[in-house]
C-alpha cells in the first residue's frame, strides 16, 4: 500500500511540474516569445553565478564534514606512504588552484556575458600567443608532477633497503580470504605447485619433497609484521584475480593467479600505537580485496597486526610449520604420544614450546 | 562513393533533384520508414530511443544498488516483488548486487554512451553538416543499428537467465569471467554477455567505417576539411578510434570464448577452485586480457567523450554568438587526444604487477593527455568571454559539460600518476573521477545535443521550463552524488562492495552513502521527467516555424523544416566559409552558404 501511495505521490508531483511547464509555455506565447526568452535568460544567468557561489560553499562544507573521516588526518602508517600523502597534497594544490580559477571563470563569464541590450560581440577567432601560453604552462606543471610521481614510483617498485633486515611474507588470495606464508627460520620459501593444493592440510600446494618448505608457516586471517622493519610481500592468487589493498599503508597490488607480484613497505606504528593515534580502541589494519573477485568480494578481509620485534617473536613461536600440520607424526612434540592418532585434522593444538621457530631473513 | 553517386542510386533523392518538392510522394511503408529505414535521420532516432531505453534500465539498476548501499539493513518488500529470488525478504542478494553493478556499467558505457551518443549524433549530424544526402552506405548504416538492436536483445535476455546475468564487473577480467565455477554469473549469463558484446562490436565497426567514409568522401562542394564544424571533426576522430580499437577488444573476447568453451589456456594458469579442485590450464596470462581490454577500454573513454566535446564546441559557439576560439587548436587537440588515447591504456593496470619501467612511460603519456584537454577547456572559456550568451537548455548543458569536464579531468591527474594510483586505485575516488568526467559529462553533452537539435529532428521544440528544471537538478545532483565520493576514496574505501558494515576502516560513511542514494533517486526521477518531455514534445511540442531558430551557420539549418530522405529538396548547398562567422563585421551570423563578400575582413 505504501508503495502504491509513493508512486501516486511521485506521479502527482510530475503532473504538477508538467502543468506548470506547459502553462509557462502558453504565457510565453502570450507575452511574446522574445520577451519571455530574455526573461528566462536573465534568470538563468543569475542562477549560473548563484550555482557557483553555492557550489563553492558546498565544496567547503563537504570538506568540513568528511575530511576527518578520510585517512589523511591520521597520517600514513607506512614510511613510504608518507610520500604518497605529500604528493597528494602537492597535486591537490595544483589541481585545486586550476579548479577554482576555471570554474569561477566559467560561471562568471556565463553570468557577465549573458545577452543584453547593446552588447556587442567581440569577434575573436584565435590568438596564437594565448594558445601557446596555455599549452606551455600545463605542460611545465605536469612535468613537475610527473617527476615527483616517478621518483616515488621507482622507490615503491624497487627493493627494500637490505640493511634494515627486510622480512618476506607470501600473501595468497582465494575466494574469499587470505593466506599468509612465512619462510621459517631458513628464510627461504619451499616450492609449491598448485595441483598439490587441498583444503585439508595443504592450502598453498606446498611440495613436501622440498626440505626448504618444511619450516614454512602458513596462517590465515591475520598477518604479523614488525614495526620499523620493511616487509616485502610476494603476492599470488589461488583462483581469480584479487588485490591486496592496504589503505592505511597507502599501498596496493593485484594478486594474479600464475604470476607472482611484489610490494614492499615499512610499517611505522604498531597496531597498539594506531589505536591511540586514531582514538579508536577497535582499530585494526585491514587488508581489503580491491579487485572484483566474485560475489563474496566485499567480505574478503584480512587483518595485519604490527608488533614490536619481541612480541613478534613470541607470536611466531606459537605458530607451527604447515609441514608438521600435514604430518603430525614428524612433529617432535608429538613423537612420544601415539603417532597417527589424528593425521588429517589441522585444528590448532596447543603448541609445545620446544618447537621454536624463529623467523629471520 | 561521391554525392553524385548517391544521388543517382537513390530514388527519392533523384526525385528531389529533379525539382519535385513533394517530399513524401514516393511510397514509403511503415516498415521502410520507421523500422528498416535507411534514412540516416531515422536511424539516428532509432539509436537515440534504444539508447534511452537502456539509460532508463541502467539508471534504474543504479538506483537499486544505491538502495543497498544507502540502506544496507533495511528490507523493501517491493524489491522482492520486482526481483523475486534476487531479493529474498526485500533485500538484494550479493549475487543480484554484483549483477546490477556489472550490467549498469556495461550498458551505460556501451549501449548508452557509445551507441546512444555517438550512434545518434554521428548518424544525424554527419550528412546534415557536411552536406550529403545520406551516409556513404545507408544499407550498412541500417545494419549497424540492427546489430546494435540484436546485441540489446541478447543483453536483455541475459537478465532472465536462471544463474543470473554476468556479475564480474563491466571489465570482465578473467579468470573470474572465464570460470562458471568461480561465480554463478560467469555461467550462461557470461556467454550471453560475450555474444551481445560481439554483436555490439560489429555494429560499432559498421557504423564507424560509414562515418569515416562519409566525412572523407561526401562533403559538399566547398566544404574543405578545415571548414567542417567541430562536431564533425570530433565524430570523425571518434569513428577512427572505434575502428582501430574495437577489433582488439573483439580479439580479447574471442580468446575468452575459447578459454570458456574449448579448453584453451590463453588467460588461465595455476588455478584451484574451492570445491572443484585444480584446473588443468597452465601457462596462460590473466594480464593479457587486461591489455587487450584496455587497448579498447581507454580509447573507449574518448569514443564517449569526443562527440560530446564536438557538440559542446558547436553549441557554445552558436549560443555565445561568437566564433569558437582557436578552431585549429581545437582540431589539433582532438587529434592529439585521439593519438594519445592509444598510448595510455596501461594506466588502468599500474597495480597489476606491470613492469614498473613500462608503468613510468604510461604515467608520462597519461599526464601528457592533460595538455590537449587543458587547451580545450581554456578555448571554451575564451569562447564565452565577451560573447552574448543565450541560455537555451542546450547551452546550459554545454556549460555544465565544461564544468564537469574540468572537475573530473583534474582528478585524472591524480590517478594518472602511478605513485598516487597505488593508493587510490579501485577506490571510490576512481568512481567519482570517471563518473564525473566520462559518465555525467558525456550525458550532459548528449542532453545538450538533444535539446539543441530536437527541433531539427522532430520539427518541434522541447519544453524549455522542463529543460531548465532538468538541467539545474541534474547538475546539482551530479555534484552532490559524486563530489563526496572523493572523500570515501581518500579513506581507501574500495569500489564494488556490497556492504561495508564489517569494515572498521570504511563503515564511517553510512550516513553519506544514504545521502548519495537519496540524491541519486531524485536525479533519476528528473531524468524520467526529461523523457516525458521528450516523448510528449515529439507529438505535442511547440511547432518550429523558422528554418534557422538559433541563427546558426551550419548546413543542417538550410534544410526544410522536416527534411525528407535526401535532406535537401533541390541542389545541395555550396559552402563558402567556415562554420563560425558569428559577430563578424557587425553581422550576427553568416551562414556557411553565404559567398565571401568583396569587402569582408580576414581573420
Amino acid at each position: 500500500m505504501t508503495i502504491f501511495l509513493t508512486v501516486a505521490v511521485i506521479v502527482l508531483i510530475f503532473i504538477v511540474i508538467f502543468q506548470i511547464a506547459k502553462a509557462s509555455e502558453y504565457v510565453s506565447v502570450l507575452k511574446g516569445e522574445e520577451v519571455s526568452r530574455k526573461q528566462n535568460n536573465k534568470i538563468n544567468g543569475f542562477l549560473m553565478v548563484a550555482f557557483l557561489v553555492l557550489g563553492l560553499i558546498g565544496v567547503w562544507y563537504c570538506n568540513k564534514l568528511y575530511y576527518g573521516k578520510t585517512l589523511l588526518p591520521q597520517g600514513s602508517a607506512s614510511l613510504e606512504g608518507e610520500r604518497v600523502d605529500s604528493m597528494l597534497w602537492v597535486t591537490l594544490l595544483v589541481t585545486g588552484v586550476v579548479f577554482i580559477i576555471t570554474q569561477v571563470a566559467l560561471f562568471w563569464f556565463a553570468f557577465k556575458y549573458q545577452e543584453s541590450e547593446g552588447r556587442k560581440v567581440y569577434f575573436f577567432p584565435h590568438n596564437n600567443t594565448l594558445e601557446i601560453i596555455w599549452t606551455i604552462i600545463p605542460a611545465v606543471v605536469l612535468t613537475v608532477l610527473v617527476v615527483i610521481g616517478l621518483r616515488n614510483w621507482f622507490l615503491f617498485t624497487g627493493e627494500p633497503d637490505q640493511s634494515k633486515r627486510p622480512m618476506v611474507v607470501e600473501v595468497t588470495g582465494k575466494q574469499f580470504g587470505w593466506l599468509f606464508r612465512y619462510p621459517g627460520k631458513d628464510g627461504v620459501f619451499g616450492k609449491k605447485y598448485y595441483k598439490n593444493i587441498n583444503d585439508v592440510d595443504n592450502f598453498l600446494g606446498q611440495v613436501w619433497d622440498d626440505p626448504m618448505g618444511h619450516d614454512d608457516i602458513v596462517g590465515s586471517q591475520t598477518m604479523y609484521l614488525v614495526k620499523g622493519r620493511p616487509v616485502k610481500l610476494i603476492i599470488g592468487s589461488r583462483d581469480v584475480i584479487h588485490d591486496v589493498g592496504l589503505s592505511h599503508f597507502r599501498m596496493k597490488m593485484d594478486a594474479v593467479p600464475g604470476i607472482p607480484t611484489t610490494l614492499w613497505f615499512t610499517p611505522q606504528y604498531t597496531t597498539k600505537e594506531m589505536k591511540e593515534r586514531t582514538n579508536n580502541p577497535n582499530f585494526v589494519y585491514e587488508i581489503s580485496c580491491d579487485q572484483m573477485c566474485g560475489n563474496g568480494h566485499y567480505s574478503m578481509k584480512g587483518n595485519i597486526e604490527v608488533l614490536d620485534q619481541e612480541e613478534y617473536d613470541v607470536q611466531m613461536a606459537k605458530l607451527k610449520p604447515q609441514y608438521l600440520m600435514a604430518f603430525p607424526d614428524k612433529d617432535p612434540a608429538n613423537a612420544k604420544p601415539a603417532a597417527g592418532q589424528d593425521t588429517t585434522k589441522m585444528a590448532a593444538k596447543p603448541v609445545a614450546a620446544t618447537a621454536k621457530t624463529e623467523v629471520k631473513l | 562513393m561521391s554525392n553524385e553517386a548517391v544521388v543517382h542510386t537513390h530514388h527519392d533523392a533523384v526525385h528531389e533533384v529533379h525539382g519535385d518538392h513533394h517530399e513524401h510522394h514516393h511510397h514509403e511503408t511503415f516498415i521502410t520508414k520507421y523500422v528498416f529505414s535507411q534514412d540516416h535521420k531515422m536511424i539516428a532516432k532509432q539509436f537515440l530511443i534504444t539508447g534511452m531505453f537502456w539509460a532508463v534500465l541502467g539508471g534504474l539498476m543504479s538506483v537499486l544498488f544505491r538502495l543497498q548501499l544507502g540502506y544496507p539493513d533495511s528490507n523493501f518488500p517491493w524489491l522482492h516483488s520486482l526481483l523475486g529470488k534476487w531479493a529474498e525478504n526485500g533485500h538484494i542478494t550479493p549475487d543480484a548486487y554484483y549483477a546490477l553493478v556489472t550490467t549498469h556499467g556495461t550498458v551505460l558505457v556501451f549501449f548508452v554512451l557509445t551507441a546512444g551518443l555517438s550512434g545518434t549524433f554521428a548518424n544525424f549530424l554527419i550528412p546534415l553538416q557536411v552536406g550529403a544526402r545520406d551516409m556513404a552506405s545507408p544499407f550498412l548504416n541500417m545494419l549497424s543499428y540492427w546489430f546494435f538492436f540484436t546485441a540489446s536483445v541478447v543483453m536483455l535476455s541475459s537478465l532472465f537467465v536462471e544463474t543470473g546475468p554476468f556479475s564480474g564487473g563491466w571489465t570482465a577480467y578473467p579468470p573470474l569471467s572465464a570460470l562458471g565455477d568461480a561465480s554463478p554469473g560467469s555461467k550462461t549469463g557470461m556467454d550471453l554477455w560475450l555474444i551481445s558484446m560481439a554483436l555490439f562490436v560489429v555494429s560499432s565497426l559498421l557504423g564507424g567505417l560509414n562515418y569515416i567514409a562519409t566525412i572523407l568522401n561526401m562533403r559538399t562542394k566547398g566544404m574543405s576539411m578545415t571548414r567542417l564544424p567541430l562536431t564533425i571533426w570530433a565524430l570523425f576522430f571518434t569513428a577512427v578510434l572505434g575502428v582501430l580499437s574495437f577489433p582488439v577488444l573483439f580479439s580479447g573476447f574471442i580468446l575468452l570464448i575459447f578459454d570458456r568453451n574449448f579448453g584453451t589456456s590463453f588467460y588461465l594458469s595455476d588455478i584451484f577452485i574451492s570445491k572443484v579442485g585444480a584446473l588443468p590450464n597452465e601457462g596462460g596470462s590473466a594480464i593479457l586480457y587486461q591489455h587487450l581490454f584496455w587497448f579498447l577500454g581507454h580509447p573507449e573513454v574518448y569514443i564517449i567523450l569526443l562527440p560530446a566535446m564536438g557538440m559542446v564546441s558547436e553549441i557554445l559557439s552558436v549560443n555565445s554568438r561568437k566564433p569558437i576560439f582557436g578552431y585549429m587548436a581545437m582540431v589539433g587537440s582532438l587529434f592529439a587526444i585521439a593519438v594519445l588515447a592509444f598510448l595510455v591504456w596501461a594506466h588502468h593496470m599500474f597495480v597489476t604487477g606491470l613492469n614498473p619501467f613500462l608503468g613510468s612511460i604510461f604515467v608520462l603519456l597519461t599526464l601528457l593527455i592533460a595538455v590537449p584537454s587543458a587547451i580545450k577547456v581554456f578555448n571554451w572559456l575564451t569562447t564565452l568571454w565577451r560573447g552574448s550568451i543565450r541560455f537555451t537548455p542546450g547551452m546550459m548543458f554545454a556549460i555544465g559539460f565544461v564544468s564537469l569536464f574540468i572537475s573530473g579531468g583534474l582528478t585524472g591527474i591524480w590517478l594518472g600518476n602511478s605513485a598516487l594510483d597505488i593508493h587510490l586505485h579501485d577506490t571510490y575516488f576512481v568512481i567519482a573521477h570517471f563518473h564525473i568526467v566520462m559518465g555525467v559529462a558525456s550525458m550532459f553533452g548528449m542532453f545538450a545535443g538533444i535539446y539543441h537539435w530536437f527541433p531539427k529532428m522532430y520539427g518541434r521544440y522541447l519544453n524549455n521550463t522542463l529543460g531548465y528544471i532538468h538541467f539545474w537538478v541534474t547538475i546539482a545532483g551530479a555534484y552532490m552524488i559524486f563530489w563526496p565520493m572523493h572523500y570515501e576514496g581518500l579513506a581507501g574505501m574500495p569500489r564494488r562492495y556490497y556492504d561495508y558494515g564489517n569494515w572498521e576502516s570504511f563503515k564511517q560513511f553510512i550516513e553519506l552513502n544514504r545521502f548519495i542514494s537519496t540524491v541519486a533517486m531524485i536525479v533519476f526521477a528528473v531524468q524520467i521527467l526529461f523523457l516525458f518531455n521528450f516523448f510528449y514534445s515529439i507529438f505535442k511540442g511547440r511547432k518550429m516555424t523558422q528554418l534557422n531558430p538559433y541563427g546558426a551557420n551550419t548546413l543542417e539549418w538550410t534544410t526544410p523544416l522536416r527534411p525528407g530522405h535526401g535532406n535537401w529538396p533541390g541542389e545541395i548547398p555550396e559552402v563558402h566559409r567556415w562554420a563560425y562567422d558569428y559577430g563578424k563585421d557587425g553581422k550576427e551570423f553568416i551562414s556557411q552558404t553565404a559567398p565571401v563578400g568583396a569587402d569582408e575582413s580576414h581573420h
